[in-house]
């Protein structure tokens, strides 16, 4: 089950600036690539909460605000911080390899939780 | 009256001075200092180098304090010779001085290893002031300096080095930086900080010689490997300044040995401070040295006093931003040792407890110093600690904030430097009428040397006086939780130009939404251009210089000064509609056109294609400047409202300020353009012009302040930028005028703008013109991207 294929190349590490976000069109999905001091790590990049493009928010620690409402995701599991709703987002696996950043589009995951992480 | 002669006019020596004073005595004193300095805080020295202090802020007594107290100061003069039998010192001169009673506070010099080159030009020590002005003189930009030792001294020294411009390295020989206090874990966090500044490090390394022709122009190390340098300074330990009281015959060994009430061999002379040696130990810092003086104050005078049994040690680095704090023994290798400790490395904080039989032996705490106090007190008390064992790494649960301070019982220690008391405050409050810091700093010393104590200080003035008044400070975020007022002194003493240096060195590393725009914000006040902008730090808006909307479209609203345009403008604007698609085109409010739902790609080529330059809708800057018609058209207006307003916003665009800043400028008092709710309004009436700040009419509304009436338009516009800067430089991230002069009072804004010095105004001013000369139009970022994917969405390379 485990192929290379899965994995799409996206772009050079270069495009995406050192605690930023980008957003990338791949297939069907909008995604945001964020670079967290080198290591990338990619989400959906429409916030649930009224649709605003995370890929434009501003990086803190491991997590993005979205710059529409300040609604807060953490990067790594998607889950919305200290909302008052549960949100999440889908996160996709994301590395490295030969300077290009490679996603794995159709292996995202969603952490559905009742409670907000705290 | 009997004679009394001091030999050494340092910190002991004086302190203990300060202390015979208090007690009943006839004596007639003499002090000799081979400084010629009066006595200042060596502690502090550090800040001086690193420009934090100037040398008068550093002074502990003036010459009036001498004068006064009836002492003569013989500064300048060296002791060399002490005549047991004719019981007379004699300086270098030859010249005696008889006395009946004699201390020695000859303190330490500087230790120098016997390396080969030591003697070399531009190789210095750091231990007194004149080292410090020497040092400064030969800091120069960019030259490199190497620190040989990196201890407490050493560590200072090469912070203020770096913040002269040096490259800094230090070079230590032992595994761990300031292995006298701290365990290798500690070591290991302490050397990240340092290394975060910029500080290069290079340890374990034996200093072999020193090379160079005449001038120090590097170093060899005993492995063979050089290093260039163009100033060395060694700070490799201390030693006991010994030798007056060797050739004097009293018992010395590697201090003057002095008994528990501070006396020599010879009952006639005692010996305080870090040239004694007290049941074989020295001292290096400064509260030993403050019990001591009380000791010998007591006991030369007669009076019955406590005696020296030697206290537990505490030192702290005084380096801003990189905490370390350590007390009593670090040896955990002791049967029956105890250790508990707590570490978060991506923090930078580690804690380190060190107990036996649930007594307090040492402490380590690096990055976070917050229980310093507690600690400190534990170790002082032996406290048991049984009661304590759950919660010993972390603060009881704060129930009020002065609790802590109403807790402490009257003889604990607050300033742990001079050795205050709790009791003592409080009755200097009542005796003295004290109501300020600084009288408090006066009457009784605390706070007056390292100053970690000046927030307990704080709180018991507050405690102890009903309307003690106090500048509110609230603190930025809790990712740097320093007040505004604090960080730009930071940022400016410390020369920090890039926000995640300060979040690094300051704060949790991290940031958040909150802190980093306003990190940004402060950092281009200051330095404006002159630093390390950073996008990230940035939000969307001073991104791509645009106002981001529901949809993640942006808004784009050209420069249209004073409201004014013209037919080509209005045509470009049309045909940029048409062709962009642009779903909106909408009159704003504020006299200028804005271009709705434009999407981020686009927006290099609309700006290309309107061709005018960004009106800054997007940021918390300079807006506009709302015109009416004044005396070119309206048969009302009395003063050219319509230029002085273009020419208003031609000042004063493309800067940054708190919030945003929208200005107004009416020709007659009818005010047509509202300026009396705007947060620079001009208005004009026959002859002058009334300049208003402050006003709003958004969230809230409020009616600006007249700030002065003016006769000429270019006193007015004179005003407007001295309250501008004024903003800049002292308004709060996102506090609108109306809310800054509200804090601050329009009689304070007054006197530090428009009724401030001459030489005052000038320097606002010219702070100002600096700012705007390195200000630039952001939309000329369309052909020099910030980032090649500043604008774009990044297209996939293959699916």
């Amino acid at each position: 089950m485990s192929s290379n294929n899965r994995w799409i190349r996206v772009t050079a590490i270069e495009n995406v600036p050192l605690l930023e976000g980008r957003s990338v069109q791949i297939g069907r999905r909008e995604v945001a690539i964020f670079n967290l001091n080198g290591r990338f790590v990619t989400i959906d990049n429409q916030c649930p909460h009224k649709g605003g493009p995370l890929c434009d928010g501003i990086v803190s620690g491991t997590t993005v605000v979205c710059p529409l409402h300040g609604w807060r995701f953490d990067l790594d599991t998607g889950l919305a911080v200290r909302a008052s709703l549960p949100a999440c987002v889908t996160t996709f696996p994301t590395r490295v390899e030969d300077g290009l950043i490679l996603v794995d589009i159709d292996h995202g995951s969603r952490i559905e939780s009742e409670e907000t992480a705290a | 009256m009997k004679q009394l002669v001091v030999v050494g006019n340092g910190m002991a020596g004086v302190a203990c001075v300060e202390q015979i004073l208090k007690q009943r005595h006839d004596f007639e004193i003499t002090i000799f200092g081979d400084e010629t300095h009066v006595n200042y805080n060596r502690i502090l020295l550090s800040m001086v180098l690193a420009g934090e202090k100037s040398a008068d802020d550093i002074v502990l007594n003036d010459i009036d304090w001498y004068r006064t107290n009836g002492i003569r100061a013989r500064l300048g003069v060296r002791i060399e010779n002490i005549d047991r039998n004719r019981r007379v010192v004699m300086d270098a001169e030859g010249r005696s001085t008889p006395f009946d009673s004699l201390i020695l506070a000859t303190g330490s010099s500087a230790f120098i290893p016997p390396i080969p080159g030591v003697e070399k030009k531009n190789v210095h020590v750091f231990r007194t002031l004149d080292d410090t002005r020497a040092l400064l003189e030969k800091a120069r930009k960019g030259s490199r300096a190497v620190v040989i030792g990196g201890g407490l001294l050493g560590l200072e020294a090469a912070r203020g080095l770096q913040l002269r411009g040096c490259e800094v390295s230090v070079v230590h020989l032992m595994e761990t930086l300031m292995e006298r206090q701290l365990d290798p874990t500690g070591g290991a966090y302490l050397r990240r900080k340092i290394e975060s500044l910029g500080i290069r490090l290079i340890l374990p390394k034996q200093t072999q010689a020193l090379l160079g022709n005449g001038r120090v122009e590097g170093l060899r190390f005993a492995s063979g490997e050089e290093l260039e340098a163009d100033l060395v300074v060694i700070a490799a330990g201390i030693k006991p300044n010994v030798d007056l009281a060797r050739r004097a015959g009293l018992d010395v060994r590697r201090g003057i040995v002095v008994d528990d009430h501070m006396a020599t061999s010879d009952p006639r002379i005692h010996a305080v401070g870090e040239c004694t040696e007290h049941r074989g130990q020295t001292f290096g810092l400064v509260a030993p040295l403050m019990e001591q003086g009380k000791v010998l104050a007591a006991a030369i005078t007669g009076n019955d006093g406590p005696s020296f049994t030697g206290s537990a040690s505490a030192t702290k680095l005084k380096i801003m931003g990189v905490e370390i704090f350590s007390a009593g023994s670090i040896d955990d290798s002791a049967p029956g040792v105890d250790t508990v400790r707590y570490e978060d490395p991506s923090l930078g904080v580690y804690k380190k407890l060190l107990l036996k039989g649930n007594r307090l032996l040492g402490v380590i705490l690096v990055g976070d110093v917050s229980e310093e106090r507690r600690y400190t007190e534990w170790l002082r008390q032996e406290t048991n600690l049984a009661p304590h064992r759950q919660r010993l790494l972390f603060p009881p649960p704060a129930e009020d904030a002065g609790l802590e301070v109403a807790e402490m019982p009257d003889s604990e220690v607050i300033c742990g430097c001079n050795g205050v008391t709790k009791g003592t405050i409080i009755e200097a409050i009542h005796a003295s009428g004290i109501e300020t810091l600084s009288e408090l700093k006066k009457c009784t010393r605390a706070s007056t040397s390292c100053g970690s104590c000046t927030n307990l200080c704080e709180q018991l003035l507050r405690a102890v006086i009903p309307d003690f008044q106090e500048e509110t400070q609230s603190t930025l975020c809790s990712c740097v939780p320093f007040s505004y007022e604090r960080l730009r002194e930071i940022m400016r003493g410390q020369q920090l130009k890039s926000v995640q240096e300060v979040l690094n060195v300051y704060g949790n590393g991290k940031g958040c939404e909150v802190c980093k725009p306003a990190l940004s914000y402060m950092l281009d006040m200051l330095w404006c251009g002159d630093h390390e902008e950073d996008r990230s730090a940035r939000y969307i808006n001073d991104r791509v210089h645009a106002n981001i909307q529901k949809d993640g479209t942006f808004s784009v609203v050209p420069r249209m000064r004073g409201g004014v345009t013209s037919a080509d403008e209005l045509r470009r604007i049309a045909d940029v509609a048409d062709k962009y698609r642009i779903p909106m085109v909408k009159v704003t409010g504020s006299q200028r056109i804005d271009l709705l739902g434009v999407k981020k790609a686009d927006l290099p080529r609309v700006w290309a294609d309107l061709g005018m330059p960004s009106g800054q809708a997007y940021s918390k800057g300079v807006r506009m400047v709302k015109t009416c018609v004044g005396t070119e058209f309206c048969r009302f207006g009395v003063q050219d409202s319509t230029r002085a307003g273009i020419e208003l916003e031609q000042r004063l665009e493309n800067l940054f300020t708190p919030h945003k800043v929208k200005m107004g400028a009416v020709g007659c008092p009818r005010n047509c353009a509202e300026a009396t709710v705007k947060d620079i309004g001009i208005i004009g009436q026959e002859g002058s012009w009334q300049i208003v700040v402050g006003g709003a009419a958004g969230k809230s509304v409020r009616k600006a302040d007249l700030l002065i009436t003016v006769e000429t338009t270019a006193l007015a516009l004179e005003a407007c930028e001295l309250f501008f800067q004024y903003y800049r430089e002292n308004g709060n991230y996102l506090e609108r005028t109306y809310d800054f002069v509200e804090r601050l009072g329009i009689e304070k804004v007054r006197k530090e703008t428009v009724y401030a010095t001459d030489s005052d105004k000038k320097k606002l001013l010219s702070r100002l013109r600096r700012s705007k000369a390195l200000s630039k139009d952001a939309w000329l970022e369309r052909e020099t991207p910030a980032h090649p994917t500043q604008f774009v969405q990044i297209e996939v390379m293959e699916r």
